[in-house]
């Protein structure tokens, strides 16, 4: 392991100063963290298509109804004859982005100021309705009747490249394709990408919408979902209890407007928290489990600490990735072998409880959880955490939120193909 | 106006996202109406798919305003 490399001080500060959201919980940052805190679940049985004949019936589907009550009606956000160049996940994805992007108050005027303003927004999966769809129409002979925006709509960069397009932001386009590793990967890479100097800001995140046959009947094949809890849906992610069974498929948006420190003070800019810490690593291990005691993880989180230039004891609050699945007891070793003694002063939540995995915007999402934490003086809970499959010093925080001071948290992301990142966040 | 005419403007409406007004026969679709190349590669597929008519890549690239649309097709109708 690198243990002597050196921490990211000296380099350029990146702090966070616009959010935006779309999870199974609703629309806007405030009203779902609202939600959250109060131990609401988004999960249900699943509405977009009829789930009878596969294993698992249930979901978090973002609820359809009107914006105001923080509900999604696509046509008040994306014009109708646009709607059909954007594959759900890139809806999804935008209607995030531009509550990120508004609340930063970010307007770029001049060019130059707009070469400096970049995207990182990625996807695990992307447009998997659309292919599903784009591959009926091939199949019935309609080949040449398949839309010219099949592939734009699908590709999994291109909710960055519509959110530059609409706000004109012309510094760095990219997109991380990391399974469900993806969120923490975008704000990670895109916070370094403020360090090293190739933007002063980047908006930064992901966006996944695969509550769709294909998605569910793929990831019920893995043997990855929730299937005995379909008459119960709020009961079934049930991050380290005894009887979890898989996780449960969520939809969404996680979007944050990173910027740097000076460039955001000067102009007076709302500083949600500063992210101080970022690690990665490999498994080599296997393309969907983890490696025994998941030091994949271990690793992941001990680079973004030696990153941030702090000790594990500085943490306060751990975001999991607690999928609700056999992982989870893996991730707590990793998470009991960081920590140490110090286990006993953290709390440690898996929010998958109440929207389930949102694959590749689940860490954004979950990473801004972390900083509402620290902002608000209380860590969301671990909801349906009935009988842990094993005890532990670490506090999972079941069933209710706590009041809780936490100055830095950790957010944890692992996806197929054994890839593990970590984010550490503190308050400014 | 022709019944050809009529089905034409109601495509261009839909799948451009414009006023009907706006849809005037000299209407270029990328210079007034705001489609780009795409959009026009769709219009015309669904121009096909409407009138049932094969509109070769050849003719489709002069099909530049809602009128050439019109006249392509009741052209090939009356053929």
């Amino acid at each position: 392991m690198l243990q002597s490399a050196a921490s990211d001080l000296g380099r350029r500060r990146v702090v966070v100063t616009g959010m935006g959201m779309v999870t199974p919980l609703g629309l806007g940052t405030e009203n779902v963290w609202k939600r959250l805190v109060a131990g609401e679940s988004g999960i249900d049985r699943i509405h977009a298509f009829d789930p009878s004949e596969l294993a698992a019936h249930i979901g978090g589907e973002v609820p359809d109804g009107p914006t105001a009550e923080g509900k999604l009606t696509i046509s008040d956000w994306i014009p109708v004859k646009d709607q059909k160049k954007m594959d759900r996940f890139i809806q999804l994805g935008m209607i995030a982005a531009i509550e990120a992007v508004e609340d930063s108050g970010w307007k770029p005027e001049s060019e130059e100021d707009r070469c400096a303003t970049g995207v990182q927004i990625g996807s695990g999966i992307g447009g998997l309705q659309t292919i599903y769809d784009a591959s009926i129409t091939v199949y019935e002979g309609r080949a040449k009747r398949l839309s010219p925006f099949f592939i734009p709509s699908a590709l999994g960069n291109l909710v960055s490249g519509n959110v530059s397009i609409r706000y004109g932001f012309k510094g760095p386009n990219h997109s991380a394709v990391t399974a469900c590793a993806t969120g923490v990967h975008a704000i990670g890479d895109a916070a370094r990408t403020i360090m090293f100097g190739d933007a002063d800001v980047m908006v930064a995140g992901g966006a996944e919408a695969t509550v769709c046959k294909l998605g569910i009947a793929g990831f019920c094949s893995a043997r990855a979902l929730s299937t005995g809890f379909n008459d119960r849906p709020k009961q079934a992610s049930r991050p380290w209890d005894r009887d979890r069974d898989g996780f449960v498929m969520g939809e969404g948006a996680g979007i944050v407007v990173l910027e740097e420190y000076e460039h955001a003070k000067k102009r007076g800019a709302k500083i949600y928290g500063e992210v101080i810490g970022y690690g990665m690593s490999g498994d080599a291990y296997h393309i969907t489990a983890p490696a025994e005691g998941h030091d994949g993880a271990y690793r992941a989180m001990f680079a973004a600490v030696r990153s941030a230039g702090i000790t594990p004891g500085d943490i306060g609050y751990v975001n999991a990735h607690g999928t609700s699945t056999m992982a989870d007891d893996l991730e707590l070793s990793a998470v009991e072998r960081l920590f140490g003694d110090d286990g006993r002063k953290v709390a440690m939540s898996s929010t998958k409880s109440a929207i389930g995995h949102l694959l590749g915007a689940a860490g954004a999402v979950e990473a801004m959880f972390s900083m509402l934490a620290i902002r608000d003086g209380v860590v969301p809970p671990t909801l349906n955490l009935d009988n842990p499959s094993r005890e532990s010093i670490i506090d999972r925080v079941p069933h209710q939120a706590q009041e809780r001071k936490v100055n830095i948290a950790l957010s944890n992301s692992f996806g197929f193909g054994g890839t593990n990142a970590s984010v550490i966040v503190r308050g400014v | 106006m022709s019944e050809i005419a009529d089905k034409v403007k109601k495509i261009v409406v839909e799948h451009l996202g414009v006023e009907e007004s706006k849809v005037t026969p000299e209407a270029s679709f990328i210079d007034d109406l705001g489609a780009d190349s795409l959009d026009t590669v769709e219009l015309v597929m669904a121009f096909e798919e409407a009138f049932n008519v094969e509109i070769p890549e050849d003719a489709a690239e002069k099909i530049a305003t809602v009128k050439d649309a019109i006249d392509y097709i009741e052209a090939q109708k009356a053929a």
